[in-house]
């Protein structure tokens, strides 16, 4: 008797999806973070991404805490709270090559990390950069964060007063180059957002509503389960197409929008609200004013423009990692400093 | 200004019959934004061309233009380069200030001012020189918009002549600081002429000072403290810099820019070796300057008191992480906005504990121009060796003045970036675990991202040496036990003190940083004055070396003298050392903003030592004497 060993399944780099897996979650059962987290490890995997060229970083909080829990093989950093983008700029400058994947939660970047958030937006570093927006501090144990909706309420009856910061507004008016919205119960709409978010090169930045099970899934929270699915309100249905394989997708003119990324992977953005057109940045900023005022989430990729030139770019930075650069290379010879003492005497 | 106002106040001044040769100092009052930085310059490289050994301090307000600034520079035969309570040579340019000028000097002291001021009324104890700056700048200068600013110029030329400081010395100082700029040069040098000119004609000379040629400055170059680090960090291979500007530190960034776009441009692609990154703030600046020390960059940053004071959380983290990263902090006086332009050595407390929980960082301290290019390249050395923050601790006394140095020497020593795992070194020691201490020196391997060794999570909450997050008790305690070890390495490396042992003395003087210049004369004068020999032991880093309790305990007193009010450097001595050798300590405190002097020094260690000293005359004191109580 012969028993066929199913082949084991692997993707174009040859790894297996265990090795996109973290250690396991130690946040609530039902998070919505843990969701996301899959969502990472899948995008990764079936995009090919190799972990050993991912950082991933991110600042205090529930949501900083998820980095451990994929990409098991990745370096990461959990730095301070709300100053993950710094980090994240200063990683990069060191090495270019990297791929960066940055968690951050509703506080850490709405509150405590609003001044890092607005100066990273512009300078559309190359970075994903995920908000798991709860619209509370979970970690805390759920006081309302800057993402909270007016009106909404906490467990305790505590009715929140004030306007919500919306992170991808503000996102769009600071100059990112890759907005989008998401819902952490939405598998398919939120898989495809990171993957064109990794094929992106700028800053690609995810607000993804995830509901904190534990501080904020009653009713009156605008940050529960059902709130969420009854208001979500996606703007296109998303194919996302990666570079590395051949498919055509069929569509009917004047429905699907193409948007071709950096790397040559291909957005296919079938409208679902009228004639919504992801590359308009004024359309982007009315259309989520109304959605916010109807109550509900407009989700999907919101605003995307691929042809920008990153941070690094602009810095005219040499190729190769300036934390490899040999000595040779970056102690100037004997000669220079002769020359500047000579200039000075 | 009519002829016979000049006589008239020619007969209420003094004159001197004696000569005083290359020992004086020249304080000049001018308006801020007026460009008489370049006037003083001049005047000072001048002085040092002739090779007088020459020093060059500005005291200027935290403004654009406008208010009141002071250029005092001191020529000494002797080599004497601190700062000096007494002024010789007073150029009152100023209108708002000239009056307090002129009353603040000391008997005999000479003045050179312009005319319509008329302060010669208001001493006689004084030489006077009127100098009817706005009638010469409108023979050299057609262009009203210019002549603010050439009219300062002039009086680089009536000192020329004064001073007997020759005219081809000037010139080719102006050329040097205005190099560049042809038109200026030409327009500035028939300033000088007038200004010469008309001291030649219409000036007798009744003071003593005279600059003669002298070879005390051959071979030395001028330099600002800051350009010097800056300098050091390009040598030391910096790749990146995150900063955000502030006073006294900007010119340190803004220097190291020009030169690493000058000498670090890859020929053949045009591209840079380096990154620079101007922050949204401090606290941006160290993030950025952390998270590319932990990916493997030589990163750095430069800021002053208030932005230390943001740095604090990230400095904790990069302490607990183990992250390399040189902060350079020019120090100014605080707390809070404080005194911007103005120096002091206020940090070091602060700055040795920078963040919560038990943190201590690693802080070098340059005493002049040159060392702070050697222990910038030291610095990003212990940085990596020791995976640590490291602080070069200097001030605005020394960033942002003008100092002679000798011509700072090549790196004789490769690049030393530490324990970093490459595959040979992951045989070696086995297992990787980011924070096991393997080789018994507290100091662990770390791996960088992107070199296909094996990763780690790097956090700053609690961790095992396996970088794993932890909450045991004891892997907490073992982890900050071995911190306290590494912190004992870094003892051993660190930059060595200068100690300086007189057999005959029974008093040591200890002190760090832009002090030492006023120790050095101090000790001249304890010894001359009073027969008090010193012997001397200068601080050049935290963790102190051991040989710091045997300097104390072979004296009887040691004064420790630094620019704070709080004896900040004492107390952090206080920590380490024995009980019975802290009543040892003394202080010698000097916090005005202004750099510190040897009289001040010197005076201060007499009272103490209970001699009897003549009353201590700060510029403060003779101006509230002279002026009145609240001035006018």
């Amino acid at each position: 008797m012969t028993t066929v060993r199913p082949e084991k399944r692997v993707n174009r780099i040859g790894l297996d999806s265990k090795e996109y897996r973290g250690s396991k979650t130690t946040l609530c059962a039902g998070c919505g973070h843990n969701s996301i987290s899959e969502r990472i490890i899948e995008a990764c995997y079936e995009m090919g991404i190799n972990p050993d060229r991912v950082i991933k970083l991110s600042g205090i909080g529930c949501s900083s805490k998820s980095p451990a829990y994929f990409l098991g093989s990745a370096h990461g950093f959990n730095a301070v709270h709300g100053r993950m983008p710094s980090v994240g700029t200063g990683a990069l400058l060191a090495n270019r090559h990297l791929i960066a994947l940055g968690v951050s939660g509703d506080g850490d970047t709405g509150a405590i990390g609003i001044g890092q958030f607005v100066h990273l937006m512009r300078r559309n570093l190359p970075i994903v950069y995920i908000i798991e927006d709860n619209g509370c501090y979970g970690l805390t144990k759920g006081q309302f964060s800057p993402t909270a909706d007016r009106g909404s309420k906490l467990k305790t009856g505590v009715v929140n007063d004030l306007p919500p910061i919306d992170t991808c507004a503000l996102a769009i008016e600071l100059g990112a180059t890759f907005v989008a919205r998401s819902f952490s119960g939405d598998k398919k709409q939120l898989s495809a957002v990171i993957k064109a978010a990794l094929s992106h090169r700028g800053t690609a930045m995810i607000d993804v509503l995830s509901p904190c099970v534990t501080f904020n899934d009653h009713e009156g929270s605008t940050k529960s389960y059902a709130y969420a699915k009854d208001h979500d309100g996606p703007l296109e249905e998303i194919s996302f197409v990666p570079f590395f394989e051949d498919i055509e997708v069929e569509y009917e003119e004047g429905t699907t929008q193409e948007v071709v990324m950096h790397d040559g992977s291909k957005l296919y953005l079938k409208k679902l609200e009228a004639d919504y057109n992801a590359l308009d940045k004024l359309q982007a900023i009315r259309v989520l004013h109304e959605t916010k005022d109807r109550g509900e989430y407009a989700t999907g990729i919101i605003y995307v423009q691929p042809d920008e030139d990153d941070f690094l770019t602009l810095l005219n930075i040499v190729d190769e990692p300036l934390a490899k650069l040999p000595e040779s290379v970056v102690r100037p010879p004997k000669a220079v400093l002769e020359t500047i003492m000579d200039d000075l005497r | 200004m009519a002829v016979s106002d000049v006589a008239v106040q020619e007969t209420s001044s003094i004159t001197h019959s004696q000569r005083l040769v290359n020992d004086f100092s020249i304080r000049v009052a001018t308006v801020n934004g007026s460009g008489s930085q370049t006037a003083n310059l001049v005047l000072l490289r001048s002085i040092f061309q002739t090779g007088v050994p020459v020093s060059g301090k500005n005291v200027f307000p935290s403004n654009i233009a406008g208010l009141p600034t002071w250029f005092t520079i001191r020529a000494n035969k002797d080599g004497y380069i601190a700062a000096k309570q007494r002024v010789d040579l007073m150029v009152a340019m100023n209108s708002e200030t000239a009056r307090e000028d002129v009353l603040s000097l000391e008997a005999g002291a000479t003045v050179v001012y312009d005319a319509p001021l008329q302060l010669s009324s208001l001493r006689d104890d004084l030489v006077f020189y009127p100098v009817p700056f706005d009638t010469l700048v409108a023979d050299v200068c057609r262009d009203a918009k210019l002549r603010r600013l050439v009219r300062n110029m002039i009086y680089d030329g009536v000192l020329a002549n004064l001073l007997q400081i020759e005219m081809c010395e000037m010139k080719v100082a102006l050329e040097k600081q205005l190099g560049r700029k042809p038109k200026a040069v030409i327009l500035n040098e028939g300033a000088l002429d007038v200004g010469f000119q008309y001291a030649a004609d219409n000036l007798v000379k009744r003071d003593q000072l005279v600059v003669e040629k002298m070879d005390g400055t051959q071979g030395l170059v001028l330099i600002e403290g800051n350009a010097a680090a800056a300098i050091g960090a390009m040598m030391a291979g910096v790749t990146v810099v995150t900063w955000y500007p502030i006073t006294p530190s900007s010119s340190l960034c803004e220097t190291l820019i020009d030169y690493l776009k000058k000498y670090r441009i890859e020929k053949e692609t045009g591209k840079a070796t380096f990154a620079v990154v101007q922050a949204e703030d401090e606290i941006a600046a160290l993030g950025m300057a952390i998270g590319a020390g932990w990916s493997g960059a030589r990163s750095m940053t430069s800021t002053s008191g208030p932005g230390i004071s943001l740095m604090s959380e990230f400095a904790g983290l990069a302490y607990y992480a183990e992250i390399p990263a040189v902060i350079f902090d020019v120090q100014r006086v605080g707390p809070s906005t404080g005194l911007p332009t103005r120096t002091a050595q206020g940090d070091v407390l602060t700055t040795a504990f920078l963040s919560h929980g038990d943190t201590r960082h690693l802080l070098l301290f340059p005493a002049s121009v040159e060392e702070c290019y050697t222990m910038a390249m030291e610095a990003f050395d212990l940085a990596e060796r020791l995976q640590t923050p490291v602080f070069v601790m200097s001030d605005l006394d020394l960033g942002m003045n003008t100092w002679m140095s000798r011509p700072f020497d090549y790196p004789s020593k490769p690049i030393d970036r530490g324990k970093v795992v490459d595959s040979e070194t992951l045989e070696r020691i086995g297992k990787f675990g980011r924070y096991r201490d393997v080789d018994g020196d507290g100091i662990p391997y770390r791996t960088i991202p992107g070199d296909d060794m094996p990763a780690f999570f790097c956090r700053g909450s609690g961790h095992n040496e396996w970088a794993q997050y932890s909450e045991r008790p004891d892997d907490y305690q073992k982890n900050v036990d071995r911190l306290a070890r590494k912190f004992e390495t870094a003892r051993k490396w660190v930059p060595a003190p200068v100690v300086e042992i007189n057999r005959k003395a029974s008093i040591g003087i200890i002190a760090y940083g832009s002090t030492h210049w006023a120790i050095i004369e101090s000790r001249d004068q304890l010894s001359a004055e009073a027969d008090l020999q010193t012997s001397y032991y200068r601080v050049c880093a935290y963790p102190f070396r051991t040989d710091l309790a045997s300097f104390i305990e072979r004296h009887e007193r040691v004064y420790v003298v630094e620019q704070n009010r709080d004896a900040q450097m004492l107390s952090l001595m206080k920590l380490d050392l024995p009980a019975e050798l802290i009543g040892r300590l003394r202080s010698v405190l000097h916090y005005t903003g202004n750099s510190i002097d040897a009289r001040t020094v010197s005076n201060d260690i007499l009272v103490q030592e209970g001699c009897t000293v003549e009353k201590a005359d700060t510029d403060f004191e003779r101006t509230r004497r002279n002026v009145g109580v609240g001035g006018e």
